[in-house]
């Protein structure tokens, strides 16, 4: 019987009642980050009645900042470009950690077993890597050539196998990082990939690692179930004997559709959106589109692709369907647009509005626009369900 | 000397400064779409730092045609279309004296 009486003593204590109104139970899964770039702050959102639910101020200069998210969705890993990564607590809205790991960063991974998290340098280049945890050092990986020069890094994802595999923009490297012994990561380079590698995705299965070229055009492939073969050229001189545009603003891969049989990304200084076909590794077509894309992001039904522009036609926002590769809407969300993230059914998409400092969101069906949330320049968008994916 | 003025209408000083309003838009522009390569604090990125020590002894001339021209065989893209030369001479003017 006593055991009946204690339950009933806790249920009608006023401590406790108060205590579950102010922090009733709640998932994370509908949850998400938007960066405010100039502010160092990030809004905490969810998505399920879109509304701000808190602000998490002091995270430094958040331009091109990123996420990753722990395994539980509990923990957001914020990277700065000045080289401070934060831990911040979804449910409490607070900084759990803060390091400052380098002088100037440009985005992190965190591993298949969500126990470390990795960030790629500029300043000094390189990758650190640190227990998700405490942020505690684990291991230190420069992006040193044979030559002894320094590279940035870029394109820092995360495979299967516990790796992690990145790009070296000078030198033109692609490194896979096998992290199965923390503390002494095995790294095999592969060398001579092509000129300044500026951005890299990885398929959502971890099979290929693709490293976008600024330098040349073309894009350095490495199959990761086949690494003995080395990194292959795709789509080789695509633009040849073409006038490349000047490049206002650097695309991203990081949003790359892959809709299974076909991968389209951004081409770099054209007003394209390149289509590879993902058995041949070959050109499959080329669609024209407003502007130079930045980020060219599939619906999750892979059914449509939404893309974005760079200065000065980043006022625009454009959505192909992928069977009959034609540009279905376009719309004008406002002045630069700088991402779009997809909730995770894909039934609405949320696109950041820097300059009117706003996040516009939108039925990813019929392209109405749903509702907006005031933000200070926002950038990046991150939902919490990006912690199961490869990659992301 | 004079036809040298017409022809080449432009390399503006002090004496045609951008007014208040379009002052506010190019802050805007180095902040954040210079920002995008250099970093918002300027203090580097995929693009060097341009604060006012990592520019000290550089020609404030030589800063704006890299700004107005870009520089090859780098992503440094040419802002020409987009700014005037009395622009690009203010940018330079405030970036070496240091963000506002």
């Amino acid at each position: 019987m006593r055991h009946k009486i204690i339950p009933l003593f806790f249920l009608f204590s006023p401590l406790l009642l108060s205590g579950c109104a102010s922090t009733p139970l709640r998932g994370t899964g509908d949850m998400g980050l938007i960066i405010e770039r100039a502010a160092g702050s990030v809004q905490i959102v969810e998505t399920t009645h879109r509304t701000r639910l808190g602000q998490v101020p002091g995270l430094g200069d958040l331009s091109h900042a990123s996420v990753n998210y722990s395994r539980d969705e509990r923990y957001a890993y914020v990277f700065g470009r000045d080289g401070g990564l934060t831990k911040v607590d979804m449910l409490e809205m607070r900084i759990v950690k803060r390091v400052m790991q380098s002088g100037n960063s440009i985005g992190g991974a965190i591993s298949q077993d969500g126990r470390l998290v990795a960030v790629a340098n500029y300043t000094p280049g390189g990758v650190k890597i640190f227990d998700a945890e405490t942020l505690d050092l684990v291991a230190n990986i420069p992006a040193i050539d044979d030559a002894g020069k320094s590279s940035k890094v870029i394109g820092l994802v995360d495979a299967p196998g516990n790796r992690f595999v990145f790009s070296l923009f000078e030198s033109g490297e692609i490194w896979v990082a096998d992290m199965r012994v923390a503390a002494k990561p095995v790294v095999t380079k592969f060398k001579g990939i092509g000129k300044e590698p500026y951005d890299a995705m990885i398929t959502g299965d971890g099979r290929y690692y693709l490293a976008g070229l600024f330098g040349e055009d073309g894009l350095a492939m490495l199959d990761l179930w086949n690494v003995q073969a080395g990194v292959k050229r795709v789509l080789n001189g695509y633009g040849k004997g073409e006038q490349k545009l000047p490049v206002y603003k650097m695309p991203h891969l990081e949003g790359w559709a892959a809709t299974g049989n076909e991968l389209l990304v951004p081409a770099v200084g054209r007003h394209e959106v390149l289509v590879i076909d993902q058995n041949k590794w070959t050109e499959a077509g080329r669609i024209p589109v407003h502007g130079q894309p930045v980020f060219v992001v599939a619906r999750p039904d892979n059914r449509q692709v939404w893309v974005n522009f760079a200065f000065p036609d980043n006022d625009t926002v454009q959505v192909i369907d992928i069977a009959s590769r034609a540009i279905v809407k376009t719309l004008k969300p406002g002045k630069a647009v700088l991402h779009m993230e997809f909730t995770p059914r894909g039934e609405q998409v949320w696109v950041s509005v820097r300059d009117d400092n706003r996040v516009e969101i939108y039925d990813a069906e019929t392209f109405e626009k749903v509702s907006e949330l005031p933000a200070d320049k926002p950038s990046g968008i991150f939902f919490t369900p990006r912690a199961h994916r490869t990659g992301q | 000397m004079l036809l040298f003025t017409i022809s080449f209408p432009g390399p503006a000083r002090a004496d045609s400064m951008p007014n208040p309003a379009r002052q506010a838009e190019l802050l805007n522009l180095v902040r954040q779409d210079c920002g995008s390569c250099h970093g918002l604090t300027l203090a580097g990125g995929l693009g060097l730092p341009l604060t006012p020590e990592a520019l000290k002894g550089k020609s404030p001339e030589a800063l704006e045609e890299t700004i107005l021209r870009g520089r090859s065989g780098t992503p440094m893209p040419p802002w020409s279309p987009f700014l005037t030369e009395a622009e690009a001479a203010w940018i330079v003017d405030i970036l070496l004296k240091g963000l506002p």
